[in-house]
């Protein structure tokens, strides 16, 4: 006889709307799930949750602190707000914070008309930075013979360095630095052309939400389409793979 | 009593700038300073960035003739991969580049220049704009803006937009041209070449009515320099470097253009942010030298197209050879509108521009790469050194403008000397030194351009430093 796993269902309200789930999603899973738009910049499908760029914020009814939806799970009579003015002014004040500090100037990025943060500012109506350009100054590694990082166009998401440890299982990337210094670095912070552990798989590439990291060769300005959603394919198949096991 | 007139800013031209004349104690101009206001640091920017961005971020310089910059910026980008780009790529190239000068030169002629040439140079500034044309002769209004329309609407339908296409790239064209846009650029080839054939019929007579301003407008000998093919026939994309001197004489011949730096030197002057390139056999200042359109006219032998020939026999025939009043930078302008939309139509017909092959790839192989192009003002030249992997580490631009910074300087010391008095200053005097600038069509720094006027003041100092004389225009 099979057995079979107990699903606990649970109901909450998202935006005043009676949705149903099951535990253990999370809210940004819900809402997706009944068509409703949260912004989001460090989270991608296939990845493990973050909760690293605060865009998802949103509002519990009860709670005075904002939460982040991407990791916060849904709980029975969830009252969740996911837009109103006061969300929209702080997603619009955390774009313009990134804005303020890296050299995000879309016209001569490889990511033009494919990145996330330019099309998030765009849907979300950030069209002026009050605040003075902070633009630290980073080498850009293009020593690799097939992959360029450009820190200056860094949101430190961390989706680079999830999935290389995560789904590609290489951890050549990680974090290096803390605050306005912190940058992706390669190994020990090696040139990203020495690495040896690195698989030269390109995922990096894909999931990269602006021009941080590219390919090289037929790529220039404008040019870098990404296929973000072939990691959530890897990750489904390999998740598929180890149920069979 | 000394004193110094300014005019700041210069009025219908592309870029912010100033003028200061300094008079001496019997009210006669001893000296002319042309002033770029503005700093940009494009060459410093640039640095640390990696190779392939650097057409489409040079292009950002300016707005008006962002083309050029994304030629040469990536016929640079090609030495640095070392590759022989795909012919056809080669010349979509070069037809995205004949559509800019179209726009350009129309912009110049008819938006920035032409009220001057229709109302006078003294008439008053409230008409004397684009504005004030429309309303005086619709029709040659239209025609220069249809003109500008055909130039901009043809480099959007290689690049996808018409101001700062990404689409010229290290090693060719992002993308082939598709067949129903090459028919959309063709069907409107006998409307524009009916307006240019209309604007020279129109323009010559008009132009040879100023003849104080042919004679006082930059006429004075110089070198010429411009690009020509092996024929030495006119070249706006590829050739070589050829430099002519006063008496027509070729002084430099088949000078390839990667070998610049030992042809020109920059000098640096501390009252203004632009250099002084100067041709360094002759040295500085002696080695002052014009490009342009006129400068191209008077360094080929032809034009290698049969209206635009029959033109510059004309124009040959009439100003003799070489013409040196920068005056005839109008003229020669809508020559070249002519010859570029003749080129047009040979390049469209030829089914090979639809080629898909249209990009060569591979990594740097080169740390030098040398991009030289025409612009619309003239010969322009990128030049980026990288290290091994391609990361630029200096560059080195040389600009139009800059090319004819010794002679527009030059050019506004003889004609504030023509017709500026300091006992009397006037509007129309005044507008005469701008106009000898826009003569050159300067092309300062990105685009301002200003419908009806924009706001003038011109001081005129003592030499104690004592308010003379105030003349103000306010915008519209």
């Amino acid at each position: 006889m099979t057995e079979i796993q107990s699903v606990q269902i649970i109901t909450l309200t998202i935006d005043g709307k009676p949705v149903g789930a099951s535990g253990g999603e999370t809210i940004l899973d819900v809402a997706k799930q009944n068509q409703v738009f949260i912004p989001t910049l460090c989270h991608l499908e296939g990845l493990i949750p973050y909760g690293a760029c605060r865009l998802c914020l949103v509002e519990i009814k009860g709670n005075n602190k904002l939460v982040p939806a991407c990791i916060t799970k849904v709980a029975e009579g969830m009252e969740v707000i996911t837009n109103n003015e006061r969300l929209q002014r702080f997603r619009r004040w955390i774009l313009e914070l990134l804005f303020t500090e890296r050299n995000h100037v879309c016209s001569v990025c490889v990511a033009n008309g494919f990145c996330e943060l330019q099309s998030l500012a765009e849907v979300l109506g950030m069209d002026h930075v009050r605040l003075p350009y902070l633009h630290p100054k980073f080498v850009v590694d293009a020593t690799h013979d097939r992959f360029v990082s450009d820190n200056n166009r860094c949101i430190l998401c961390g989706r680079c360095v999830r999935v290389c440890s995560d789904i590609e299982g290489a951890h050549t990337l990680d974090i290096m630095g803390r605050g306005i210094k912190a940058r992706i670095v390669s190994d020990l912070d090696d040139d990203w052309g020495n690495s040896p552990t690195c698989t030269r798989c390109s995922k990096c590439v894909q999931v990269c939400p602006t021009g941080a990291i590219k390919e090289k060769g037929r790529r220039s300005v404008g040019e870098k389409f990404k296929h973000r959603d072939v990691i959530a394919h890897l990750a489904e198949m390999r998740e598929a793979a180890r149920e069979e096991d | 009593m000394t004193q110094t007139i300014t005019i700041d800013p210069i009025t219908r031209i592309e870029g912010h700038a100033k003028i200061t004349l300094h008079l001496n104690d019997s009210g006669t101009v001893e000296r002319a300073l042309f002033h770029t206001t503005q700093f940009r640091g494009f060459e410093k920017f640039c640095e640390g960035r990696p190779y392939y961005e650097m057409p489409s971020l040079m292009a950002r310089s300016c707005g008006i003739c962002p083309v050029a910059h994304l030629v040469a910026g990536a016929k640079a980008c090609d030495q640095i991969l070392a590759v022989k780009i795909p012919d056809t790529a080669g010349d979509l190239r070069r037809i995205m580049n004949f559509a800019q000068i179209i726009q350009s030169h129309a912009l110049c002629m008819f938006y920035l220049s032409a009220p001057d040439f229709i109302f006078g140079f003294d008439a008053n500034p409230a008409t004397r704009n684009i504005a004030g044309l429309a309303a005086k002769n619709p029709q040659l209004a239209r025609d220069g803006i249809r003109l500008r329309q055909f130039g901009q609407q043809t480099i959007e339908l290689l690049g996808g937009k018409r101001i700062h296409p990404a689409w010229i790239v290290a090693g060719g064209v992002s993308e082939p041209l598709k067949p129903d846009h090459r028919d959309r650029i063709q069907v409107q080839l006998p409307e524009v070449k009916d307006i240019a054939m209309r604007a020279l019929a129109t323009f010559k007579p008009i132009l040879r009515k100023y003849e104080s301003e042919m004679e006082t407008f930059g006429n004075f000998p110089s070198l010429f320099m411009g690009l020509v093919d092996e024929q030495g026939n006119i070249q706006h994309y590829d050739g070589k470097l050829r430099v002519v001197d006063s008496a027509g004489n070729v002084i430099t011949q088949g000078w390839d253009p990667a070998r610049y730096q030992e042809l020109i030197a920059e000098a640096v002057e501390p009252w203004t942010f632009m250099k002084f390139p100067y041709y360094k056999p002759m040295g500085y200042p002696n080695g002052m030298y014009r490009v342009g359109p006129l400068a191209r006219l008077n360094v080929i032998a032809r034009c290698g197209t049969p209206l635009a020939d029959a033109e510059l026999d004309e124009f040959r025939s009439k100003y003799g050879y070489p013409a040196s009043s920068s005056y005839h930078n109008h003229l020669a302008r809508l020559i070249e509108v002519l010859y570029s939309i003749e080129r047009l139509e040979q390049k469209l017909s030829d089914d090979s521009i639809l080629d898909t092959h249209v990009r060569a790839g591979a990594a740097p192989n080169a740390r030098d790469g040398i991009g030289v192009a025409e612009a619309p003002r003239g010969t322009i030249i990128h030049h980026y050194h990288v290290d091994q992997d391609g990361v630029v580490e200096w560059a080195n631009m040389i600009i139009a403008t800059g090319h004819n910074n010794l002679a527009m300087n030059r050019s506004i010391l003889q004609v504030a000397r023509s017709y500026v008095n300091g006992d009397k200053l006037t509007e129309g005097m005044l507008n005469r030194v701008e106009a000898v600038i826009r003569a050159y069509d300067p092309c300062l720094s990105c685009s301002t351009h200003a419908v009806g006027q924009m706001p003038l003041h011109i001081e005129l100092y003592d030499g104690n430093s004592e308010l003379r004389d105030t003349l103000v225009r306010d915008s519209a």
